[in-house]
Formats: structure tokens, sequence, C-alpha cells
């Protein structure tokens, strides 16, 4: 009995001093880190935001990835500066309250001067609350959703294009090219989902096709059978969904086995290689409008795609490029703000005032020019073919503003 | 309106039987725990998702050394089959003595809680495994059984539109009944199923009678372990994409049946099921236009869970139960 009371007086004194020595060591090599780098006044640090986990973590990784790569290219030319840049990717899971507690991390640390990020517009909104606070500039690679900057923050700002945008550009050429006249609309009831399939509802009414229905699914759900009953009874000549890869993968499948052969349409979110693993065969005839240009049409998408597979053993997806576009902006109006500040440290506030200056900026897929709301006024919404189950699909569309 | 509802009627049952019969032999195994042991086993959604996953794993490694193209596609099927249920039921019985044996006579609530944390236990190692060997979640096997089989259901009754399916659809079908009637008859014709209908009864006078407790309980999580992994493979040839999480959402609908049978009843636990995936489904393709765009498609899971509460509130005991008599 008395040799137990001595042990665990032992483990317990030696897990206190454990702690005590983890703790004291952590704070000088803090400090050291600080006083080596002339406190800490020369580093730049970029944070990403975006799934790193999870369901899509496919397309959150992409755009990790993607800025990854542009920051270490420029890595030289900011040394040459006099700045150290440094990536700081968070994980936000997808989920809202997750970004914003990595939102508080982010403008907790003195040293963040801009954020890529984020992949959902769900979780951008509330954590871009943060940013501002912070006056921490953002740059959205790939969130469509019209409330994002529709705020009027001044830190927040887009590369891609809006789905008030993206709906009717789907509609119009749902219509218009694919001669639909009856439209069956399914959408998974979150705010991404439903927004996009009212302003595709919206369009499709206007452009003169009739909607024969609208319902919801629910997210996580394996089966189904019963709303696609539904399409089948209506026999629409286009069902369209506004959701994400996952379910829509499963939806086109599911549709083709009963033998439901009129095209789907999807929105960005169903723009990524899971979907094709998913749905296999019955993904032909499948379109998706999306925000993301192919990178690989031109000459310079060309090579960051080779790079890209190169450096990290993957290839491209929707939004590398994007994240890879977002991470160029950014760092470009840092260069500015650095500059104009008489070649010292800029203010986060500088910062965000130089990134909504940028004027044709000319990225690997899509120039960028960011109007007073922070939208870029070169975005464009592309429309793509699945005609075999590969991906990426073949583009069919292009549409600007 | 009517006539709507009659036309895609046959479409509807087909596609609610499938889904129906998942439902039943999963909810089997939710039934037979609770039957010997009073406990609500609820990691058994996991344990049907974990066969989903381990199911896959043998068709998708069978298709690399190419074996699914050289032998018979039903042999390729059974083999999977057995495979995965000696795994499940393996990892039953271990969770059994883990999490379950050393707290038997403890409250029943601590028992309610090491279950939820087994099953995010056995969610989060399958997630890990699988993100570790293909760096997504998200998996899709191979199709099989993909013909599409046309069943004309006009020639009944004009009234009627005709129905498709895939041909994977029997073999889940056929497979469920098959191994809910030899439950049935392992149960109620056997000397072990005696022995567990006595454990149900009484633990302690069983023990007297010399029936080994201990054993009997682990067989009940054996059986019971083993339907849920081979559902979970019938379920992943029938969907094609399985992910961690499926064995929530799917073992509380399963759950459901159990109590909307009678939970403790095999026979009820198997009607349970099958109404259940019937009103489902019923109400995914009907509501909209019974309610008149109201009510949409999404709120199918309402109307099968509001039947349940007005069975529970008029029928206790649920459909096919007995009114229990508190042992004195």
């Amino acid at each position: 009995m008395k040799r137990k009371k001595a042990f665990s007086i032992f483990t317990s004194a030696t897990l206190a001093i454990g702690l005590l020595a983890g703790c004291s060591a952590d704070k000088t090599s803090e400090t050291a880190k600080n006083n080596g780098e002339g406190g800490g006044g020369n580093v730049i640090k970029i944070a990403t935001q975006s799934p790193l986990s999870g369901g899509a973590a496919t397309l959150g990784e992409s755009i990790k990835l993607g800025a990854q790569l542009a920051l270490e290219e420029q890595k030289e030319k900011f040394e040459k500066l006099g700045f150290k840049l440094e990536l700081v990717p968070y994980d936000d899971q997808a989920d809202p309250k997750k970004g914003v507690a990595n939102a508080q991390l982010i403008g907790a640390d003195q040293q963040v001067l801009g954020v890529v990020g984020h992949l959902n517009s769900g979780v951008a909104i509330p954590s871009s609350e943060i940013y501002e606070k912070y006056s921490i500039p953002m740059v959205s690679p790939a969130n469509t959703a019209t409330d994002v900057t529709d705020r009027g923050l001044k830190t927040v700002n887009r590369i891609c294009a809006r789905d008030d945008f993206q709906g009717p550009a789907g509609a119009k050429f749902a219509v218009e090219k694919l001669g639909a006249k009856k439209i069956f609309i399914i959408q998974d009831k979150t705010a991404y989902g439903t927004g996009l399939a009212e302003a595709f509802k919206k369009g499709a009414e206007e452009a003169g096709a009739e909607i024969v229905g609208f319902e919801g699914i629910t997210i996580g759900e394996k089966d189904f059978n019963g709303v696609l009953n539904q399409v089948l009874a209506k026999k629409p000549d286009l069902v369209y969904f506004g959701g994400m890869y996952t379910e829509g993968g499963m939806l086109i499948k599911q549709a083709r086995d009963k033998g439901i052969t009129v095209p789907f349409m999807g929105g960005d979110g169903m723009d990524s290689s899971t979907l094709v693993e998913i749905a296999g065969d019955a993904v032909k005839n499948t379109f998706i409008t999306s925000a993301a240009g192919i990178a690989t049409t031109t000459e310079a998408g060309k090579q960051f795609a080779e790079k890209y597979k190169q450096k990290f053993g993957k290839n491209i997806e929707s939004y590398s490029a994007y994240g890879y576009d977002a991470m160029g902006v950014l760092l470009k109006a840092i260069e500015e703000a650095i500059k104009a500040n008489g070649n010292k440290l800029p203010s986060r506030e500088q910062v965000a005032e130089a990134v909504r200056h940028v004027q044709d900026y000319e990225g690997v897929v899509t120039k960028v020019s960011f109007d007073e709301k922070g939208d870029n006024k070169y975005a464009k919404i592309y429309i793509y073919k699945f005609e075999e189950a590969t991906y990426p699909a073949r583009l069919e569309d292009e549409v600007s503003k | 309106m009517v006539e709507h509802v009659l036309q895609t009627l046959p479409q509807v049952v087909i596609d609610g039987l499938a889904l129906g019969a998942v439902y039943a032999i999963v909810a089997l195994g939710y039934t037979m725990v609770y039957g010997i042991l009073e406990l609500i086993n609820f990691a058994h959604g996991e344990i049907f998702m974990t066969g989903a996953f381990v199911g896959t794993a043998i068709l998708l490694s069978f298709s690399a050394f190419g074996w699914l193209s050289s032998m018979p596609i039903l042999l390729a099927l059974l083999l999977v089959l057995v495979a995965t249920s000696i795994t499940t039921g393996l990892l039953g019985m271990g969770i059994e003595r883990v999490a379950y044996r050393p707290l038997r006579n403890a409250p029943k609530l601590i028992t309610l809680i090491t279950a939820i944390g087994i099953s995010f236990l056995l969610q989060d190692f399958v997630r890990f495994v699988t993100e570790l060997k293909k760096g997504n979640y998200i998996l899709t096997g191979p199709s099989l059984f993909t013909e599409q089989v046309s069943i004309s259901a006009s020639s009944i009754w004009s009234g009627f539109h005709d129905a498709s399916v895939k041909s994977s659809f029997f073999i889940v079908l056929v497979t469920a009944v098959i191994m809910m009637v030899t439950l049935d008859f392992f149960v109620n014709k056997t000397k072990w199923g005696m022995a567990m209908r006595a454990v149900a009864q009484d633990r302690e006078t069983a023990a007297l009678m010399s029936v080994n407790v201990n054993k009997v309980i682990a067989l009940t999580f054996f059986i019971g372990s083993a339907l849920g992994g081979a559902t979970g493979v019938l379920f992943a040839i029938q969907y094609g994409t399985i992910d961690p999480y499926i064995g929530f959402i799917l073992g509380l609908k399963a759950f459901t049946a159990a109590v909307l049978g009678g939970i403790g009843n095999i026979r009820g636990a198997m009607f349970g099921g099958i109404v259940l995936g019937l009103l489902e489904m019923f109400a995914a393709a009907n509501l909209p236009i019974v309610s008149n765009g109201i009510l949409g498609a999404e709120y199918k899971d309402v109307f099968a869970f509001s039947i349940l509460i007005i069975v529970l509130i008029f029928k206790p005991e649920g459909l096919f139960g007995k009114v229990s008599v508190e042992k004195v």
C-alpha cells in the first residue's frame, strides 16, 4: 500500500516537472527565434484555410497545395526584399465553427498578413467577419455565394465568379444549347446548394423553361431512389443538382440505374475527380458549370500543371490553379504595399487596401481586377461536359459577364 | 393525384423493398442483443459500416488480382460474404468481451456510453485506414450485377408504369431472405437457439440449468455482428459508394425498425425493417404530390418517424412485441 502511494507521488512529481520543463523550454525557444529574426519583424506569414480532412478534402487540399506552390516560387524574390515568407495552413474541416476558431488564431498571430481560402461559402462568411475585425485581407479562390462579398467588407475578395452569375449561366446553356423545356431541380438543402439551385431556377424560368420539380435531399444519405422516382414520373428533359460531388455522384449513378438517360447538370461543387470515381460510367452526359477554368488550356496553365505534378505527385484539381492565383494576387499586393511603405513591413490595413487595388493581374487561369465589392471583374463561368468517365471533363462553353 | 401515386407504385415498392431488406437485417442485430442482454448495442451500425468496408476491400483486391473476371461472380460474392461475416462476427465478439462483459452488472446507462464510444472508435479507425490507403475516405467498389431488369408492371394493370431494377436488387433481397430465414430457424429449432432463448428469459436460472451464459452471449454477438457485416457487403454492392459515417443514420433507422416491430422480437425486426423501408420510399416519392408541394421529399424521415411515434403511443410494445411482465 505504502509503496503504491510512494509510486504515485513519484509519477505525479515527474509529470509536474516535465510539464514545467516543457513550458519553459517552449518559451526560451520562442524568444530565441524572435531575437534571431530581429524581433520577428521580417517574417510574413500567409495562412490558408480549406478543408484538409473530411468529405471535401480533395478540393480543400488542392487549394492549399496551389497556394503553397505560388508561395515557394516567390520566396526568393521576397528574401531579396528582406522578408521571409511562410505558409501556415489551417484545416477548417468544412465546418463554420472550426473556420471561425482558426480565424481567431490567425488574427492573433501578428505576422499573418493575408489569408487564402476558403472552399465553402458557409465557412467563409462567418470567418471573414473575424478577418475584418483584424483587418486581414482574404482572397478567396472558390467561394461563389453572393453573400461573401455582398456584405461590403473591406478585406474580402474573390477571384472566382458568383452564384447569381453561375446559376443563370448554366440555365441559359441548358435551355438554349441543350434545348431543355422541362427541368427537374434537386438540391442538398445547404446554403450553397439551395442558393445555386434557386439562381438556376430563376434563370431557367426567365429563359422560358418549365420547372417540373424542386426537391431536396439530405446530406449523408445514400439512397436517393425516392426523389428519382419523382423524376421518373415527371419525365424532364434535364435534371439539375445543386450540391456537392458525393451526393451528386450517387444521384447520377442511381438515376442511370433507373433508366433516366436525360442529361444531368450541376454546379462547381460537382467539379471533382471523385465525382467520376463515384459515378463511374454513369457520369457520361453530365454537364457542370464551374467557376473554375481548366488550367491546361493555356501554355502557362500546362506548365503549372506539370510543376504541380512534379512537386506533389498529384494531378491538379479544379481549384489548384485558383489557389495558386489567389496566392499570387495576395503576394503581388503585399509586394506593392512593401514598396509603398518604403521597403518596410506594411500593416495589415495597408495590405488589405493594396489587395483591393490590384488591377489586371495575369494569373494562370484568370485575370484579376477587383471591383469596389471585391469581386473579380474578369471572372468567368465555364461549362464542361463529361463524355467519358475521365476527369477533367471537356470544356464546352465559356461565359463572361 | 391518386393516378400519379399509382403510376410510380411498382417502382416505389421495389426500391422500398431493397432498402427495407437492408434495414431489416441490421435491425436483427439490435433485436438479438436486446432480447438477450436488454442492452442496446449502439455500435451495431458501425459494425455494419466496417462490414461494408471489409467487403469492398476484399472485392477491390479480387479485381486487382484479376480474379473477379476469372471466377463466377456469385462465387466471388459468396466468398466475400463469408469472409466479411467472419471478420465482423469476431469483431462483435471482441467488442462484447472488451466493452460490455466487464460492465455486465453495471447500470444500463454505462454500457450505453461504452457502446457509443466504441462506435466513434470504429468510425475513426476505418476512416484512418482508408485515408492512409486511398487519401480519401469515400470508397467506391467495383460494380457488380449491373444488368437492368425491366418489370412490366403495366401488363398487370395498365395504370402502373413499368419498373426497372438493377439485378443487384435480387441479390440483396434473396440473400437477406436466406439470412433471415436461417436465423429464425437457428433460434427456434436448434439447441444453441434454445439456450439463447433461455438466457433471454432468465440469465441466472439458465446458468443454473448448466447453460454457459458467457458462451451464449458471445455467440449472440457473433451472429448479430456477422449478419450486420454481411448486410454491409450487400449495401456496398447495391449502392456502390460507402463512407465511414454510413453506419450512423442507417443504424438509427434500423434501431427504429426494431422498435417498430417490437424490440427483442426477431420476426418483428424483419417486419419493422421492411415496413420502414417501404414507408420511407413511399414518402420520398409522393410527399410533394400528396401535400401539394408543401412538404418536400426531404421530409421522408419525419413521416416515417411520426408513424413510429403513433405506433408506440397506441401499441407501446411494438407491432409484434409481447407486453413484457416485470420479472420478480
